[in-house]
């Protein structure tokens, strides 16, 4: 182990760890991309991709390279370096985004402080690879729909934004790690966040549903009324990128609901162990959630999701920051868990 | 290490700081500007102020800059036109630069640092502490009054901003959601039975 103690060990030690996570995540999203596609097709009674492999398991890999080969297309007047950064800032702020999400005790890149507020940092810059693939396609659907788009995500952030403080507050930490350690009880699942914070729960799972542009409030992929939204131009690549950087922004979601409010790798039953395959099971969970209300709930109009979003969820959530420090400071049992506060 | 990061750092912000002003298309300034906000939140977290660079993401990058760039696209900006009167404008330009760069001379021209100016630097970042911790201790004891002050004087700024644009229009129709709520198929329709010929 001498060499890792050098500077060149470490570096290459902690490019290790992010190849290894970027791997896993890119991969599993290739998986988790068939799943959303089957979940879909069973709502509806319809078999789903089935071609290609066993089960058309191998279905999102054909995808990829039909995407791959398929030619750029550049629309005329667009402007070219925006056009082409768009979707690189997308992917690369869903992929950087995972350095501080951990999956185990200790099974982190980097054990960040402030590793919520850096998660909510890169989730509130996402909004640039839309806005910016909107504005550089110089065309009006693409621009009306990443306007909408912007405005949708900027809205949601608010209240994701005060929910995660309520969850700070019970916990006296900004370090998802601390986050998740709180949460551990004699009580197994009845000692997670979901229970003192259980109206919160729901609001962060819908609130998730609207900063990551899912049904039912994919407004900017509006088919009828805005074609495709601001991913209107772009085709091959490009494109790829965008969707690669939306749907791990889902997956990013289901980690950050399970670290904030479901005990991350904890066991749900008192005396099984914990570990990362309780990570990995919840994440499914809530993936599989997301991928069923794609199915079965119809689309919002856009004024009510502004009224639900400002006029609902801003209101709810603010008032239970004010709730849950109340109780915290009362020390109401669930609400204050300070001793792990790092 | 952390040399060459903060110049690599720093050299990004300067540099993308020059673009702002010199870009010919405001929106690419904008986004020069983010890269910029950026950069120097990564030097705050080289000084061990993960804090307020993650602050400096979400403020400025995730929400000021967000609303620079819609009003910058919105604008419909003719560059011709904003070009035309460059010549007029340099001279006091160039007189209003001189006289900024002199007083920048004047100040700097005699700066000296004081001996507790390193203490005076370092001293406030505890080092048994995070960084959030240390900040937070610091105000909600001391300053919690000027906390309390700065959050009054963005309320006020707030609803300033409110009052300046709210046009009160009587012609807006209103959506009550609760009655939207309650309408059904009885109410909303009426079905007639028409007999032929004649018509309603």
């Amino acid at each position: 182990m001498h060499f890792f103690d050098s500077q060149l060990g470490i570096f290459l030690w902690i490019l290790g760890q992010c190849l290894i996570v970027t791997i896993g995540v890119l991969i599993s999203l290739a998986f988790l991309m068939y799943a959303d596609r089957k979940v879909w097709a069973a709502v509806q009674m319809r078999r789903g991709p089935n071609v290609v492999g066993a089960f058309g398991l191998l279905q999102s890999f054909a995808d990829f390279l039909k995407y791959i080969v398929k030619e750029i297309i550049v629309p005329a007047g667009a402007n070219k370096f925006v056009f082409f950064l768009a979707p690189l800032i997308s992917f690369v702020l869903a992929l950087v985004a995972w350095v501080a999400i951990p999956f185990d005790e200790g099974w982190v890149i980097s054990n960040l402080n402030v590793g919520i507020l850096y998660i909510f940092a890169i989730s509130s810059l996402e909004v640039y690879g839309v806005i910016m693939g909107g504005w550089a396609s110089n065309s009006k659907y693409p621009f009306l729909g990443c306007l909408r788009s912007a405005a949708q995500m900027i809205s949601y952030e608010v209240s994701i934004g005060l929910i995660i403080i309520g969850v700070l507050i019970s916990t006296g930490s900004l370090n998802l790690t601390s986050i998740v350690m709180a949460q551990s009880g004699n009580y197994g699942i009845l000692s997670w966040y979901w229970l003192p914070h259980f109206p919160m729960v729901i609001l962060f799972f819908i609130s998730a549903l609207a900063e990551t542009n899912r049904p039912p409030f994919d407004l900017p992929e509006a088919e009828a009324e805005l074609v495709a939204g601001y991913q209107v131009e772009y085709s091959s690549t490009p494109f790829l990128l965008f969707m690669i950087g939306e749907l791990m922004a889902v997956v990013l979601m289901c980690a950050l609901i399970t670290i904030l409010f479901f005990g991350g790798w904890l066991s749900p039953i008192p005396g099984v162990g914990d570990g990362i395959l309780w990570m990995i099971l919840k994440m499914l969970v809530f993936f599989f959630l997301f991928a069923l209300v794609k199915a079965v709930v119809p689309r919002f109009r856009y004024d009510q999701l502004m009224r639900i979003g400002w006029k609902v969820f801003l209101p709810m959530s603010l008032g239970w920051v004010v709730i849950v420090a109340a109780f915290a400071q009362m020390g109401v049992p669930g609400y204050a868990r300070w001793i792990v506060g790092g | 290490m952390a040399p060459i990061i903060f110049y690599f750092f720093a050299v990004i912000a300067l540099s993308s700081a020059v673009l702002v002003i010199s870009c010919r298309n405001p929106v690419h300034s904008v986004l020069a500007l983010i890269a910029t906000f950026f950069s120097v939140a990564g030097l705050f977290v080289l000084l061990g102020a993960e804090f307020l660079a993650m602050l400096m993401m979400i403020v400025y990058v995730g929400a000021v800059a967000v609303l620079f760039l819609f009003v910058v696209m919105m604008l419909d900006i003719d560059f011709v036109e904003l070009r035309v009167g460059f010549s007029r404008y340099l001279p006091a330009g160039i007189i209003f630069g001189a006289v900024l760069v002199f007083e920048l001379g004047i100040m700097l021209g005699d700066w000296t640092f004081s001996d507790s100016f390193a203490r005076n630097m370092t001293s406030p970042i505890p080092t048994d502490v995070t960084n959030t911790i240390a900040l937070s201790k610091v105000i909600y004891t001391k300053y919690i009054y000027l906390f309390q002050l700065a959050g009054l004087i963005l309320f006020v700024a707030m609803i300033g901003a409110i009052v300046l644009t709210f046009r009160p229009n009587s012609n807006v129709k209103r959506q009550n959601v609760v009655e939207q709520m309650q309408r059904d198929g009885a109410s909303s329709v009426k079905v007639v039975d028409i007999k032929p010929g004649q018509g309603l």
